[in-house]
């Protein structure tokens, strides 16, 4: 199923594709799925050795990171003028003169991430951008709330005008091999979704290990997942290179069999411009140029977007830029 | 392209590595080099070009050296020697740490300059060949600082001629020359002919670190100047690392010159995946595997063996990783295959894969650079054990692929090849990898990854892959030889008579194959005569068939090799316990065959080696070594198989058990000529064998003429060793005959060893007795 990416207008995921319809848990492939960590970190170390983008071409990439951020503030003192100023920030992340050297316009990011509470606000102030707005849900960080209070939210979500729901998986289903028990929450958070989309967190930090991360991001797909993301930001270890070459590997193995692209989306801890560079080559490595879009791909970051305006600013001007000249989001 | 518009394709773009400064540092050596000998560059003379493979185009004009630049290299690296030995490990180390600091120094110079030169992608240069290079001469920087306390009777070889391939032409050059250097050795050097750009900023390096004049000599030129090396007399030890063809023919040239010799060679190296692999970091290995240098490498994992229930869906991954290779200019750090080293490789690729008819061909389908020497990665699917490129080493981005059922079968699919440098194993079950990594005949296994390299880690061939390991405490052996002065050992000759039959019931000496006594296939014997001239008996004459018979019988007791170390010891003791019990006998017999006094004390001294080995069973340990990764790299020692060996004339019973004791405490099996002039003491001692459940086929005991024995022993291809302590001149004839498969041997050079002594046993016996081989296991959860 191949699509024309150039004709891609919104960045609400899957719309032009094939919405992951998920299937029965097939506890065979689960089970047979490996991951030899040493490996790939040997993989996940080389790469940025291997791969390496110049000059313009890196200004390319870069504005293509910032159209796959979800920019996003978890605070717990967030306010509606502090969601709008980062609405604002959503619509227009980099000053307007720099774009217009680099011959570009029409630059947003990915969408905006909030709480609950912030939807709402965050929606308003979006509204005609065509940006969407996620939340994370289901007692996210750590997901031990009430199950019943748990799907409830994600209902509220979907009526306050969430485009994106990120869930947060039990990660004692994971560590306790009971991937039916992971499937069957699943299965329940996509369906409270309805025509919204369904990030599902794994929280990888809380894994134990790259195997279990292989076999938690099959279960989420198999129940219907639509992007699998690695973390909430809220623990120790959250996105690395070596666990998002394990979730992309299960995301090609998933449209290999199944013909479905599932979405991916490293959270916390990116927040170089260079990063976000290796993190699109091992993308455009591992699952091709058709990832590289925003409705199949998103970094969950709030302070990567300065490092890109400053090396954007360099990259027009050859001087080194500083931060103060950027607006802050 | 505008930025929009790569916005839209997301295209890499070029990421090129500027070339100004390494063609800077050619223009300021005139673009024209000499050779360095005695500590400076000598005027450029009559040569040849040297060209960067990516573009054609000339980067210098080098010097094809002559017999007198070679003359003059060797007596400067001659003349150097004494005063570089003298100058203690302290000394050397601290010049070895001032050469390992230029080259961090200038380490972008060498990497630029590699891929120049070799066309390698810059990646590598940069990431693996110069910081691996720098890692060697660190490392042995430490060696030797650490030489005199920790090898106190071993000293340097001397004079040193090494002649390096141009895959890896300063990694090579490392290889060899830290070692050497270390020892206190010198060293007359000759890189490639394609490749010598970076050893001659090497030698620009050794200028600036003021290394003594004459340590390092290099000279340019191809093959030829290669042969002037090898047949030099002024040099003690031959290290060479390039084809199996060359090493054989290098082999066989300096045969009986009693220069030492160790060969690097050819390799067809499997490349093992079961079913429960991570297959997608099984992919990833193979572009390390075969896909590392364009496959130019002698380890490359260039042959696959996948399980049959994986094998379609592997394939499909690996078609899919191909098409992601980016193939073009070396010097754009974002290619992962860059140039072959010269068009007439690239036709070498070529023929072979052309002139295959079997199995699928997968192609790479890119754009290939025009005016370079390049060739795109190709997998080569449905291939047998009998197809002519699974057997071949083809040195080129080509992988072949077959299939196999089981563990059992792998193992035998894997081995079945003449070569054994390096293997490579996939699987998520420690079960199975450590049961499959030793059964593997390679001087390298990798578990879980592939060409992971370290100067701590040996590394080195088994069969026609070579001998001699690089790296690690086992690799200083191919560079030191004991301390100590050896005298000539003049022939034995048995003693002539017309004696008839003693009186008694006559007992008839056969020969000792396979558990049994056997009668000669050609059905002679010859008479033994005391020094009276008295006869003691009549024994076999061994021909070419019973040769045969007992490497058949040795081969066939494999299961010797596999058994526990503390049964062998056991076997050992009970061997020894079983001669002091016949003492007096067998000293009778020494007495009555070399008409001297010494039979008792012999017989003690023979008990006593017994016991040594015995000790030494489950002694002789391996290593674990400290290697940069998480995980371990274990230095194995491995039988080396079935082993020939030509006994000492001297010490009829002493002789042949100092040489068969560690030998079979190691876990080989043997074929052991008995002493030619003194014979009886062996045809004796298999009936002590006999009685001391020695295994049928672990010993074979034959009598006869060495010479004959020797030859067809040193030519037999199922032998893997052949030693000899023969008072005739076996030396020569041996190694020149073992060059056919490439035997590992271990000749006396016509000098005597004392048997009595220390000399007659220990360390030297157990290393000759051993190959190590080294598995890497890199691990984590």
């Amino acid at each position: 199923m191949q699509t024309d990416t150039q004709n891609i207008k919104t960045h609400l995921p899957l719309v032009t594709e094939l919405r992951n319809p998920g299937m029965a848990l097939d506890l065979d492939w689960v089970r047979a799925a490996q991951a030899n960590t040493s490996a790939i970190e040997r993989r996940a170390a080389t790469l940025p050795g291997r791969r390496s983008v110049k000059k313009e071409y890196q200004a390319a990439w870069l504005l293509k990171a910032i159209t796959c951020i979800d920019l996003t503030t978890l605070a717990g003192d967030d306010t509606v003028g502090r969601v709008q100023r980062l609405c604002a920030k959503a619509r227009q992340p980099v000053r307007h003169d720099i774009l217009e050297a680099l011959g570009v316009d029409g630059i947003t990011t990915g969408a905006v991430c909030v709480y609950h509470e912030m939807v709402a606000p965050a929606v308003a102030a979006l509204e005609g951008t065509g940006i969407p707005v996620a939340a994370v849900s289901t007692g996210f960080p750590a997901g031990l709330s009430p199950f019943h209070l748990r799907v409830a939210e994600i209902g509220e979500s979907v009526n306050a005008g969430a485009h994106e729901i990120d869930i947060v998986i039990s990660r004692r289903h994971v560590l306790t091999g009971n991937w039916q028990a992971l499937y069957d929450e699943m299965r329940a958070f996509r369906a409270a979704c309805g025509e919204a989309h369904v990030k599902a967190i794994l929280a990888t930090g809380e894994l134990g290990s790259l195997r279990n991360v292989a076999r938690a991001s099959l279960v989420c797909m198999m129940a219907g997942a639509d992007f699998i993301k690695t973390s909430t930001g809220k623990e120790s270890v959250n996105a690395t290179l070596p666990v998002s070459l394990v979730m992309i590997r299960a995301i090609r193995e998933y449209h290999e069999r199944t013909g479905v692209r599932i979405g991916y989306k490293p959270a916390g801890g990116i927040s170089k411009a260079k990063d976000a560079l290796v993190y699109l080559s091992l993308i455009k490595e591992e699952l091709g140029n058709r990832w590289l879009q925003p409705d199949l791909f998103r970094f969950g970051a709030s302070s990567l977007l300065g490092d890109i305006e400053r090396q954007l600013e360099h990259h027009v001007t050859g001087a080194y830029s500083a931060s103060y000249r950027h607006s802050m989001g | 392209m505008s930025v929009k518009e790569i916005f839209e394709s997301m295209e890499y773009g070029p990421a090129p590595e500027t070339a100004a400064e390494a063609l800077a540092w050619l223009v300021d050596q005139g673009d024209r080099f000499g050779h360095f000998i005695n500590g400076s560059f000598t005027a450029p003379g009559e040569g040849f070009l040297s060209k960067n493979p990516a573009t054609g185009e000339t980067l210098a004009m080098l010097t094809q050296a002559t017999q007198a630049d070679v003359d003059t290299a060797v007596e400067a690296a001659r003349k150097a020697q004494p005063k570089w030995e003298k100058l203690g490990g302290h000394g050397r180390a601290r010049h070895m740490y001032a050469l390992t600091r230029l080259m961090q120094k200038h380490a972008r110079l060498f990497a630029v300059l590699e891929t120049l030169d070799n066309g390698k992608p810059i990646r590598e240069s940069r990431d693996i060949d110069v910081p691996l290079a720098q890692r060697h001469f660190y490392y042995h920087a430490g060696m030797a600082q650490l030489m005199q306390a920790e090898m106190p009777d071993r000293r340097a070889l001397g004079v040193c001629g090494q002649i390096i391939p141009w895959n890896f032409p300063l990694l090579m050059l490392a290889w060899k020359v830290a070692p050497a250097l270390a020892m206190g050795n010198t060293v007359v050097l000759k890189p490639a002919e394609y490749t010598s750009l970076t050893a001659l900023l090497f030698a620009d390096i050794c200028r600036q670190a003021g290394l003594p004049k004459g340590v390092v000599n290099i000279v340019t030129g191809d093959g030829a100047v290669g042969e002037m090396i090898v047949a030099h007399e002024g040099i003690d030890k031959i290290a060479f690392t390039g084809s199996t063809e060359v090493g054989r023919k290098i082999r066989q040239a300096t045969a009986g010159s009693g220069k030492a010799l160790t060969l690097e060679l050819g390799g067809k190296s499997p490349y093992i995946v079961f079913d429960d692999a991570d297959l997608d970091s099984a992919v990833e290995g193979l572009v390390d595997a075969i896909w590392f240098n364009q496959g130019q490498v002698c380890c490359a994992g260039s042959r696959l063996l996948v399980q049959e229930g994986v094998a379609e869906r592997f394939h499909a991954k690996l078609r899919a990783r191909m098409d992601g290779l980016r193939i073009g200019d070396p010097l754009d750090k974002c290619i992962d295959v860059g140039a072959i080293v010269d068009p007439v490789q690239v036709q070498t690729i070529r023929d072979m894969v052309d002139g295959n008819t079997e199995g699928e061909t997968y192609c790479v389908n890119a754009q290939l650079p025009a005016g370079g020497c390049y060739y795109p990665p190709t997998l080569i699917t449905g291939l047998t054990p009998t197809s002519r490129l699974m057997q071949e080493e083809i040195f080129g981005p080509v992988l072949v692929s077959t299939t196999f059922r089981t563990p059992t079968e792998a193992v035998d699919v894997a081995n079945n090849t003449r070569y054994g440098l390096a293997a490579t194993v996939w699987t998520e079950n420690v079960n199975l990898a450590l049961d499959i990594a030793p059964k593997l005949v390679a001087g390298v296994v990798w578990v879980n990854a592939t060409n992971l390299f370290d100067a701590a880690a040996g590394f080195g061939g088994m069969r026609e892959s070579g001998f001699g390991r690089e790296g690690g405490w086992e690799g200083l052996n191919a560079y030191t030889r004991p301390k100590g002065k050896t005298k000539p050992l003049t022939k034995i000759e048995g003693f002539t008579g017309e004696g008839s039959e003693a009186e008694g019931i006559d007992r008839t000496p056969k020969l000792y194959i396979g558990g049994k006594q056997a009668r000669p296939d050609g059905g002679y014997s010859q008479p033994v005569f005391s020094r009276a001239g008295a006869l003691l008996g009549q024994v076999p004459i061994a021909g070419r068939k019973d040769v045969r018979n007992a490497v058949e019988a040795a081969r066939g007791a494999g299961g010797w090799a596999k058994s526990t170390a503390h049964l062998r010891a056991q076997i050992l003791y009970y061997i020894a316990e079983n001669l002091s019990a016949r003492a007096a006998e067998f000293a009778a017999r020494i007495d009555g065959l070399t008409g001297g006094r010494s039979g008792a004390k012999e017989v003690e001294a023979s008990i006593s080696r017994l016991f040594t080995y015995a000790a030494w069973a489950d002694k002789f340990d391996g290593q674990v070594k400290s290697v940069p990764i998480r995980g371990v790299a274990m230095a194995m020692r491995e039988p080396v198989g079935v082993i020939g060996a030509i006994c000492p004339d001297e010490a009829p019973l002493l002789g042949l058990v100092s040489v068969m004791a560690p030998a079979i405490a190691m876990g080989n099996r043997m074929v052991l000529a008995a002493s030619e002039a003194f014979p009886l003491a062996a045809t004796d001692f298999y009936q002590v064998l006999d009685t001391s459940d020695v295994p049928g086929g672990v010993v074979n005991i034959l009598t006869g003429p060495h010479a004959d024995l020797a030859k067809v022993l040193a030519q037999h291809l199922d032998v893997d060793a052949v030693w000899s302590f023969s008072s005739s001149e076996l030396s020569g004839l041996i190694e020149a005959a073992s060059a056919g498969n490439l035997k590992r041997s271990w000749v006396n050079n016509g000098q005597a060893r004392d048997w009595m002594g220390t000399e007659g046993e220990g360390r030297a016996f157990l290393e000759a007795a051993t190959e190590v081989k080294t598995i890497w296991v890199p691990y984590g959860e």
